[in-house]
């Protein structure tokens, strides 16, 4: 990470894009203000050459010498799940078997 | 407050279920004390989003009725409990102190609840906290922050502020919290109770709303270690619902409980010692270590070098998990959706954008920066090596000792607001709790003293991986003051 690189106005607007966020004009500028002091803070981490360091994903990437993620998985066998008419009545707009959402494709 | 902390005290665990099977006390009688507790002070303090009195009432006849028919009760049958906001109970609200979860009444129930039921708990309803728990103050719940029962103009600390002040004021005799980052044990000292942060993977996650699922944990909160204890002896163990839980056996937590310090290496690292400690949390902790040092430990320094860089590599990992797990609020198949919007894209962006909070936003942000491309080696990967080496630490400092002690939080309570304009000043209140959880070992947090104002201080006892006894064991002798 650059020390000195800054996040701009146009990079807060393209990660909340990616994000699915739209950000007031008031909001834009505070999160641009935020996000520059929480990354020039996370700067120093380039004190610490990591170069040779596994990255560690995982508690379990630590424990008896990275316990087989196997182990914890589940048979795959079907059982019952959540009930539908539940679970649909959670929805914001639902034809009561699939969730209704807008347009996806616009003409 | 009407009432003063000092004074209140509900049933232990114990007193509260041999009470129940003997018949000198009532499941009701238990429930209802709580509710006029709640009644008297919840105006003020502000723990519970919502209650389930008349659920509460009809599960305490149930067990009265067990009891009164001479059956052999549970280990928890009859105890009034609270469940912070972030797991799901079927049929009750689940807001993670969220507008966007405004409404949601998830059709299933966390397993850690799930055990609770089924020991016998009594659920009288949900707990205030930070929005989606991201927070050390509490101030960051969409519903109004909670007070701390200690002075009501300070923050009950975060993300589990209502967990920590109900049992704190008397409105519970034990609750259930998360702890991302310190959200347990944070709180915890802040309001003068205990405060358990089991080791990753020893409490199933699922039915809990994530945050940062590398480092999500489920723990309890009481008024002594007994107490908590004995909730993580019920909550604890293997779900097949939850790929990252132990297979681990469980321990019985409270076979060893009273064999004291004597023996034990307890460490003791300058790191946790340094700059930003107030004064009269130093002296509050150095003097319980003396105590632990007469009772019989032998204190012993130990050295974890990388303390600094771990709030740093704390906000690049849990909030690039955050903006993972938070892409799943859409407005799709739960919780806010906006009004008005002709394309799909449009109401992702307007329902999280009306939904979200300004701090829920910013982490989504951060996480999402982080991740993106032509930044992920930079910091995502960096922090992930990171984490390595703040892991390693504790590993080798637990080969020199069996529990490690510090400050759980470098200050006392603060005042609400005092740190709300800065997210660097909050994110340091983290600063001695955030490493447990890159690591995933446990700890606990237990009062060891007060301030001269009156405000609670806490230590926190860290172990090894599933090093729960060892922690409880020294916790037992911290809290026989």
């Amino acid at each position: 990470m650059a020390e000195n690189e800054r996040v701009a106005a146009e990079d807060v607007r393209r990660v909340a894009e990616l994000a699915n966020l739209e950000l007031t004009a008031e909001e834009e500028i505070r999160m641009e203000r935020d996000l520059n002091a929480i990354l020039g803070y996370v700067a120093q981490l380039n004190e610490l050459d990591t170069a040779a360091i596994t990255p560690m994903a995982q508690v379990s990437d630590v424990l008896d010498g990275g316990e087989a993620v196997n182990a914890s998985l589940r048979e795959d066998r079907i059982v019952p799940s959540l009930d539908r008419q539940r679970v649909m009545a959670c929805a914001p707009e639902t034809d009561g078997v699939f969730f209704k959402v807008p347009k996806v494709i616009e003409r | 407050m009407t009432t003063k902390i000092s004074e209140v005290k509900l049933p232990s665990i114990d007193e509260l279920v041999e009470g129940i099977a003997k018949g000198s006390m009532t499941a009701v009688e238990a429930v209802r004390l709580c509710f006029s507790r709640i009644d008297e002070e919840d105006a003020t303090i502000h723990a519970f989003l919502s209650l389930d009195r008349e659920g509460a009432l009809t599960r305490a006849r149930e067990i009265d009725a067990k009891a009164a028919a001479g059956e052999t009760l549970p280990a928890l049958a009859g105890v009034p409990m609270g469940i912070k906001d972030v797991l799901v109970v079927d049929g009750q609200p689940a807001t993670a102190g969220s507008k966007i979860l405004e409404g949601y009444r998830p059709p299933y129930t966390a397993t850690a609840v799930k055990r609770l039921i089924d020991a016998g708990a009594v659920l009288l309803g949900k707990l205030n906290c930070d929005e989606f728990a991201m927070g050390s103050s509490n101030e960051n719940s969409a519903y109004g922050p909670v007070r701390n029962p200690y002075a009501t103009d300070r923050v009950p600390g975060g993300s589990s502020g209502g967990s920590a002040a109900a049992v704190a004021a008397g409105m519970a005799v034990a609750t259930l919290g998360t702890d991302t980052g310190g959200s347990i044990r944070q709180p915890a000292s802040f309001c003068g109770v205990v405060g358990v942060l089991p080791t990753y993977g020893r409490v199933s996650r699922y039915g809990l709303i994530a945050f940062a699922s590398s480092l999500d944990r489920v723990g309890p909160f009481a008024t002594t270690v007994r107490d908590a204890a004995k909730v993580l002896g019920v909550i604890a163990g293997h779900d097949p619902m939850d790929a990252t839980s132990s297979t681990e056996p469980v321990p019985d937590y409270l076979a060893e409980i009273d064999n004291g310090v004597t023996g034990l290496r307890l460490g003791v690292p300058p790191e946790y010692f340094g700059e930003g400690l107030d004064p009269e949390v130093r002296a509050a902790v150095e003097a319980t270590i003396e105590r632990l040092r007469a009772t019989g430990a032998e204190i012993v320094p130990v050295s974890l070098p990388h303390t600094r860089y771990a709030v740093p590599t704390y906000y690049v990992i849990a909030t690039a998990e955050a903006s993972a797990n938070l892409a799943r609020f859409d407005g799709v198949r739960y919780g806010y959706r906006a009004a008005n919007t002709p394309t799909l894209a449009g109401m992702y962006h307007c329902s999280r954008e009306g939904g979200f909070g300004a701090e829920v936003k910013r982490r989504i942000l951060l996480g999402t920066y982080v991740l993106s491309a032509g930044y992920y080696d930079a910091y995502y990967k960096k922090a992930q090596q990171v984490r390595r080496l703040l892991t390693e630490d504790f590993l080798k400092a637990f080969d020199e000792a069996d529990a490690i002690l510090t400050p759980t939080a470098p200050t006392p309570a603060f005042k609400l607001g005092e740190k709300t304009d800065d997210p660097m000043a909050m994110y340091l209140a983290d600063i001695y709790t955030v490493t447990a959880n890159l690591a995933g070992i446990c700890g606990v947090s237990v009062p060891c003293g007060e301030s001269r104002s009156g405000l609670p201080i806490g230590l926190q006892i860290l172990g090894r991986h599933f090093g729960e006894s060892t922690v409880f064991r020294v916790g037992q002798v911290v809290e026989r003051r």
